[in-house]
């Protein structure tokens, strides 16, 4: 890819980062930073890239560590985001009544 | 498969973090929020598969996601709430590591053939990824108590510190010229080495900053590697994470009445008069069950400040049980909220939530202070720091600055508390020794299983 569409794609990513959560109340700042956690855990993507490619024991070792490392962010941090705002959700059930 | 769907695919991926972000920020939306954000992480997984067919070491690419798994997801389920804070920094960190991983590997699998730019994302994903491992594996520990929650700095810290950096930039540069497995694996130590250094003078109350900042970093490995993988998701992603992980560290920051500057680097340039005073001893007014009892059946409003002891002595329930003996009585009860009350901000939203306490009684800072001075009596709980009036009145004390619940203002504070050792943040409370100050020794659910039937009886 050539470079000056990395450097846009890069550039208006940033934007709509700090746009999409410039107002956002403190009560949500715990599961927000969790939720955003697991998002990078994505880099599971880039380990599965790697690890297909390896072709030496060194390379073939590094990856399936980082196989294992990418899916325990990722996985883990939706799991535990999700029990975070669940129990949000029963708060709101018991302000309803 | 053709490259085309395949980027398209990541594009949707993409728009899904997006959302996923976008609801996280409403209470409304946000558990959906997360959904669809763990859907566009499975998207971009499954696509990977079907992109590369037949992928090379399938075998121990599924075996080492349900490893991955097999770890990730009961740590997640069975962790106490009183716990996710480590646990998010530790997942924050694996995620960095795993960063750092992916770009040793593609340096060592391109060898010569890698690009100056390739090599200049490789170190930078390499050194940053190496930092957020190792800083987060130091924030669980200080969360975890496995080591001492107060900065820890030694002489001459500030110089090692900056040596360190200077050794990170010099093995980068080294990386760059020489092109080789041990520069790069020198650069990885020396990072690690750099991120404990970073994190080491850190006080405990600041940790849930640093948290995020680390978060915030990964995200930005994450970008960079995607470049080194010419992978555009992983670029989006990445940056997402990245730029929206800044913005929520400095709102935290500002919740808290921090700077960031001061967060990273305040041990350093703190006076070490805060902490002499705690040597001496100083006469509290103690009471029993039965004296907090009575005070709390002739009150008409009554404000509990729950702070992290509540929820480490497990008494969400016992304390929602008083709240409703007293509702009972015709007494005015509200709950006192800190932003940072607990370990993260909304840790104690999500804690009482738990406890199926209502939300209407749940009060902000902002709401509850104005109505201290007609407060008979404010609880405390297993609080320290975030009603310590040495936040407003005693300039160069490290939480100087930190919005507090004004509990002061009550006509009556009463302390639960466990001993008189400072909070988390290793600060002397003026306001432990203030006359109309009662303290309750022990316990918070023991003590106030005691106030329960004490105020039954009455």
């Amino acid at each position: 890819m050539d470079a000056m569409a990395i450097v846009s794609i890069f550039v208006l990513a940033v934007f709509v980062g700090f746009e999409v959560v410039s107002k956002v109340s403190s009560t949500l700042h715990t599961p927000l930073m969790s939720g955003a956690n697991a998002i990078h855990g994505v880099i599971l993507v880039g380990a599965i890239i790697v690890c297909s490619h390896s072709k030496t024991t060194l390379e073939l070792v590094l990856s399936v560590l980082a196989i294992i490392l990418a899916t325990i962010n990722m996985i883990g941090g939706f799991v535990v985001t999700d029990r975070m705002l669940e129990m949000f959700k029963g708060k709101k059930k018991g302000a309803d009544k | 498969m053709n490259r085309a769907i395949y980027d398209l695919i990541g594009l949707a991926a993409g728009v899904c973090f997006i959302l996923a972000l976008k609801g996280l920020s409403h209470p409304k939306t946000a558990r959906r929020g997360n959904l669809i954000g763990a859907f566009g992480a499975t998207l971009a997984t499954l696509v990977v598969f079907a992109y590369k067919a037949p992928l090379h070491n399938l075998g121990w690419i599924i075996g080492a996601i349900a490893v991955g798994s097999l770890i990730g997801v009961p740590a997640a389920r069975k962790v106490q709430m009183t716990q996710m804070p480590q646990l998010v920094a530790l997942f924050n960190g694996v995620g960095g590591g795993a960063a750092a991983l992916v770009a040793i590997v593609e340096y060592l699998a391109l060898g010569a053939d890698a690009t100056t730019a390739v090599v200049i994302f490789t170190v930078f994903t390499v050194v940053v990824g190496c930092v957020s491992f190792s800083g987060s594996i130091i924030t669980f520990m200080k969360l975890q108590e496995l080591m001492t929650t107060r900065p820890v700095v030694f002489p001459g810290g500030r110089f090692v510190i900056a040596a360190t950096l200077a050794a990170v930039l010099g093995a980068s540069g080294w990386v760059v010229a020489a092109l080789g497995t041990t520069p790069l694996l020198v650069l990885a130590a020396l990072s690690l080495l750099f991120g404990i250094l970073f994190v080491l003078p850190v006080g405990g109350a600041d940790v849930p900053i640093v948290i995020s900042l680390l978060n915030a970093f990964t995200g930005l490995t994450v970008a960079a590697s995607g470049y080194v993988l010419d992978s555009t998701l992983l670029i989006i992603a990445g940056t997402l994470v990245g730029a929206s992980g800044t913005i929520l560290t400095r709102l935290m920051a500002d919740a808290m009445g921090r700077s960031l500057f001061g967060t990273l680097f305040g041990a350093f340039t703190a006076k070490p008069q805060d902490l002499a005073a705690a040597g001496e001893e100083r006469p509290v007014r103690s009471g029993s069950p039965d004296d907090v009892a009575i005070l709390l059946n002739y009150a008409r409003r009554v404000v509990i400040v729950p702070g992290f002891g509540l929820a480490v002595a497990q008494a969400q329930h016992t304390v929602r049980e008083l709240a409703d003996l007293m509702l009972s009585k015709g007494i005015d009860v509200a709950y006192g909220i800190h932003p940072v009350a607990g370990r993260m901000p909304g840790h104690m939203n999500v804690l009482l939530a738990e406890a199926n306490v209502p939300y209407d009684q749940l009060a902000e800072m902002e709401e509850v202070n104005p109505t201290f001075g007609q407060t008979d009596v404010a609880i405390v709980i297993g609080a320290n720091d975030v009603v310590n009036p040495a936040a407003q009145t005693s300039p160069g004390c490290p939480i100087y600055g930190m919005p507090i619940l004004e509990v002061s203002n009550a006509a009556n504070v009463i302390f639960l508390k466990r001993s008189m050792r400072p909070g988390f943040a290793g600060i002397e409370n003026e306001l432990l020794y203030d006359p109309k100050t009662m303290l309750l020794f022990g316990d918070a659910k023991a003590s106030l299983t005691k106030v329960v039937s004490a105020l039954k009886a009455l």
